[in-house]
Parts: structure tokens; C-alpha cells; sequence
């Protein structure tokens, strides 16, 4: 049984993380980050050619962290699949025992490491969840009855601060409508926003995982501000990292500082460390 | 209108040297490729002058009304017999559509003088947008007449996508998203926009498309 599922809907507050499959057949640096993160968290993402980058596929590699005792959420983007692979892995991973599945765009080939590859995009990421309700309920998109029906628990990718917020307030309602369960966000600065978001989508009955991300140096600042498409650092926040004696250092404090807030805010938290694995424990405020 | 921009002018080089074609005939277009500053009449004679300093002789050229009207081209034909009939080999200033009725209407080898891009929109004299991907399953009834399968470098029927930031694309950074757009002039027009687009129909698009008429009217 999913113990993300059973924890959200209990009320209970999740702690979720994220560890990226390898690019090449080799897991064991990914079984690493699994087993410093894993103690810590009810359930970890396995991304999907992050960044539109080629790595080992998440479907492989949330099976094999399910082997390892650990939970995943299998993520999906609709950039690589049309309908009949994306609804075939669907069925695979069920098939595997992965319960948890977030349903994502996905980012534009061009800004990935195959620019010539063509983004699919069949399905958008609304469409690819009202799919995994209907496989839910025993059927394909075509309505065709399937042997063996799935029982996902669905989630999908939410942005509390970008704007204009009416159009992605009227996005969430549109997702929460096709069926997703459970949002993580993407990483949260301003924790008014995150409260804005999640006073909108609690009433709804869908659940909020909000992000921090551990900015642990002023390249990350550089990288996110420049090469990552839906999201800035704010500069109160740039500046605190940057003029640190210690960086890192600071940015555990900072990142711990937010999962504290997040606690009174959201229904669970999603840490992604960005290499700061092993602070994960300071981070959640564990002692 | 279909969008065109000059052929590399190495590649048609290398096309005529295959042949060893010395004389050439050019064939542009009265339409798309003459609205595009592509094919029209300027174009050709421009074309011509090139291909007579680089040592071909132009054995004659025309502007055919819409080239790609299979019948209008094989007029043309006739109008020109002579000069095409005295030419190694045609060069089309013209779409792709253009080049294979010319290639159908004239028994010679036909190459094309130009790269067909997509089925666009005049913003203004000389500036194209792509507008319509020529889909066969219109949804432009629900999006408040902006087409997010062409608009939208995803191609999502349901945006924004997490890349928008302030209400912009992530991939063309500088245009405004094609979701946002679609969100704010439905309610503009108090059209809620609520619901989500069904997937997309692509057996409509599949190729190659045929079209008979007189079929249509035989259903009627």
C-alpha cells in the first residue's frame, strides 16, 4: 500500500525527496542518495530524463528502489511517450508495484542534451492524469475494459509563485478536476504564496507537498536564475547564500528554516538537496 | 499562406551539377511564394542574373498564376513549350506543393528553389508567424481563436506548462504564453475556459491528405 497515500489522506505530514536514475546501467551513485535520503522520507521521486537530459528511465529505476525497501513516486512526462507507451508503462509500473505517479509536462527538448530530438507531447500532463483515473477504473483512454485494473495515486506539479496566479489557480482547479490527488510544488521562497495556494486547494481535497531547494552556493543561484524554466531565487535570498562566510552552511539553516515553516503551512514537504545529501536529518529538524 | 525562404543556393548548385543541366527554366508563383518576397516576379529575375553569372543560360521563366493548380501549371506549360522544352531542367521558386504539380506538369527533372516552413500569417509586410498546423481537428472554437497545438512550442492543449514564468513562454522567452493568452482573453470575453481539452484526434492529420469534393457533394 502507498504509505504516502495513506499518510496525506490521514492528515499526516509527509517528507518526500528525490534522487535522479544515472545516466548509464551503473545505480549504485543513485542507490547511494537512496540510502542517505530514504531513512528520512516517506516516499522519493525518481525523475523522468530530467532537464530533458538522457538517464536510465524512472519506470527501471523506481522499481529498483521499491526493491531496495524504499517507496517511490514514478514520475512521468508527456515529452517522450505518445499515448499507447505512456498507458503502457502505466500498466507497467503497476504491474511492478509503483503506486505513486506524478504526472508532468516535462521540458522542452531544445533545453536538454538531444536538442534535436522531437518533443512528443502527445498527451499534456492534465490529460496523461484523467488517464491513469480511467486505469484506475479499469479502462484505456479509449474506453476499452483492461484485465487488471491499476489503483495509482495521482499527483502533479504545481507553482505557487508563478504569475499571473488566477491563471494558475484556474490550472490547479483544472487539474484537481482530472483527478490529481496530491501537488508538489515547485521550490517555495515566499511562504505567503505558499499559503495563498494552499488555502485555494485544500478546500478542493487535494494536497499540497511544498518544495525547498538547498541553494548550496552562488552557482546554484547563477544556474536556477538562468537555466531553469518556472523559477527564481529571490534576491533576499540570493544575497543571504552569497554573502555567507560559508554557503552551505547557510543554506542548511536557511533550508531548515523553511521545512519549519512549511510544517505550519502544507500538508507535507518535498527537500531536494542538490548535493547536500547527508544534511538532510538538519534540514527536517530531526535534532 | 505556406511560408518559404530561399534554398541554400550550394544545394541548388549541387542539384543542377547532378544532372550536368547547363540550361534552366525558373517557374515561381502568383500566391503564397510572391506574397513571401520568395517567387514573384522580382525574385525570378533575380534568380535568372544569379544563374547566368554562374555560367547556366536561363532558357526562359514564368510566374504561373497559383502553381500549385495542376491544370494551371500544365497551361503554363503550353505558354512556355519552347523555352522548357530547350531547358535541362526547372527550378521552382515556389512550395513544395508548387514543385511536385511542376514536376507533374513537365516532363523534365524539377528541382526546388525554395524551403517550404509552415502555413503562416501576414503580421506585416515581410513578418510570418506560423498560425495553423493544418490539423483536421480545430480547437480553436474553445481556446478563443489562439492555437496552442501550433502556439504553444509543446503543442499542450492544457498550459500553462511549469516553465511559465510572469506570464511568459520557457522556450521563447521573449513571447508571451500561448495558455496565458487563451486564459485571459476568454475572460475577457466571459468565457470561462473550465474543463480540460480532450487529447487530440491525429488520425485526422495523418498523410497524406486527400480531399474530394466531389464526394462530399455525392454525401450531401
Amino acid at each position: 500500500m502507498s504509505r504516502l497515500r495513506d499518510k496525506l489522506e490521514a492528515g499526516e505530514f509527509v517528507v518526500t525527496g528525490e534522487v535522479a536514475p544515472p545516466k548509464g546501467a551503473d545505480l549504485a551513485s543513485m542507490h547511494a542518495a537512496v540510502d542517505i535520503l530514504a531513512p528520512h522520507c516517506d516516499a522519493l521521486n525518481v525523475t523522468d530524463n530530467q532537464g530533458a537530459t538522457l538517464h536510465l528511465s524512472s519506470l527501471a529505476a523506481s522499481k529498483a528502489i521499491l526493491d531496495r525497501g524504499v517507496e517511490p513516486i514514478f514520475q512521468q512526462t508527456c515529452r517522450d511517450r505518445n499515448r499507447l507507451a505512456l498507458q503502457s508503462d502505466l500498466l507497467a509500473a503497476w504491474s511492478l508495484g509503483l503506486e505513486n505517479v506524478l504526472m508532468v509536462t516535462g521540458d522542452d527538448p531544445r533545453a536538454g542534451d538531444h536538442p534535436n530530438a522531437k518533443g512528443v507531447f502527445d498527451l499534456d500532463s492534465t490529460q496523461l492524469a484523467q488517464v491513469a483515473v480511467g486505469m484506475n477504473e479499469g479502462r484505456d483512454m479509449m474506453g476499452h475494459e483492461l484485465k487488471g485494473a491499476t489503483g495509482f495515486y495521482i499527483g502533479g506539479a504545481m507553482f505557487p509563485e508563478a504569475e499571473p496566479w488566477d491563471v494558475q489557480l484556474a490550472r490547479t482547479e483544472q487539474k484537481i478536476e482530472a483527478g490529481i490527488r496530491f501537488f508538489q510544488t515547485q521550490a517555495v521562497f515566499d511562504m505567503d504564496k505558499l499559503e495563498r495556494a494552499v488555502e485555494a486547494v485544500r478546500p478542493l481535497g487535494a494536497k499540497i507537498i511544498a518544495s525547498v531547494l538547498v541553494i548550496k552556493s552562488p552557482g546554484v543561484i547563477r544556474f536556477v536564475n538562468e537555466h531553469l524554466a518556472g523559477l527564481m531565487i529571490p534576491d533576499a535570498i540570493a544575497d543571504r547564500i552569497r554573502s555567507a562566510a560559508d554557503p552551505a552552511e547557510e543554506a542548511v539553516l536557511l533550508a531548515a528554516e523553511q521545512v519549519r515553516e512549511i510544517r505550519q503551512i502544507a500538508d507535507g514537504v518535498h527537500v531536494m538537496p542538490l548535493g547536500l545529501d547527508l544534511a538532510i536529518g538538519r534540514i527536517l529538524g530531526e535534532g | 499562406m505556406i511560408i518559404t525562404r530561399p534554398r541554400d543556393w550550394s544545394r541548388i548548385i549541387e542539384n543542377l551539377e547532378s544532372i550536368g543541366a547547363r540550361r534552366v527554366f525558373l517557374m515561381g508563383c502568383g500566391q503564397c511564394a510572391t506574397v513571401a518576397h520568395t517567387g514573384g516576379e522580382p525574385e525570378l529575375r533575380e534568380t535568372a542574373e544569379r544563374l547566368g553569372e554562374a555560367g547556366y543560360e536561363v532558357t526562359g521563366w514564368t510566374v504561373g498564376e497559383v502553381t500549385c493548380h495542376l491544370n494551371g501549371t500544365k497551361l503554363e506549360r503550353r505558354k512556355h513549350q519552347e523555352a522548357i522544352d530547350a531547358a535541362d531542367a526547372v527550378l521552382v521558386l515556389a512550395c513544395g506543393a508548387g514543385v511536385q504539380t511542376t514536376a507533374d506538369a513537365i516532363a523534365k527533372p524539377v528541382f526546388p528553389g525554395l524551403e517550404s516552413l509552415f502555413l503562416g500569417t501576414v503580421i506585416r509586410n515581410g513578418v510570418f508567424e506560423e498560425r495553423c498546423q493544418t490539423c483536421g481537428d480545430c480547437v480553436l472554437d474553445k481556446t478563443a481563436g489562439i492555437c496552442p497545438v501550433t502556439t504553444c512550442p509543446k503543442g499542450l492543449l492544457n498550459g500553462p506548462c511549469g516553465g511559465m514564468w510572469n506570464g511568459m513562454c520557457e522556450v521563447l522567452t521573449d513571447r508571451e504564453c500561448t495558455h496565458v493568452r487563451i486564459r485571459k482573453r476568454l475572460a475577457e470575453q466571459g468565457r470561462t475556459g473550465k474543463g480540460t481539452l480532450a487529447p487530440k484526434d491525429f488520425s485526422t492529420a495523418l498523410k497524406p491528405g486527400a480531399v474530394n469534393i466531389r464526394d462530399r457533394k455525392d454525401e450531401r
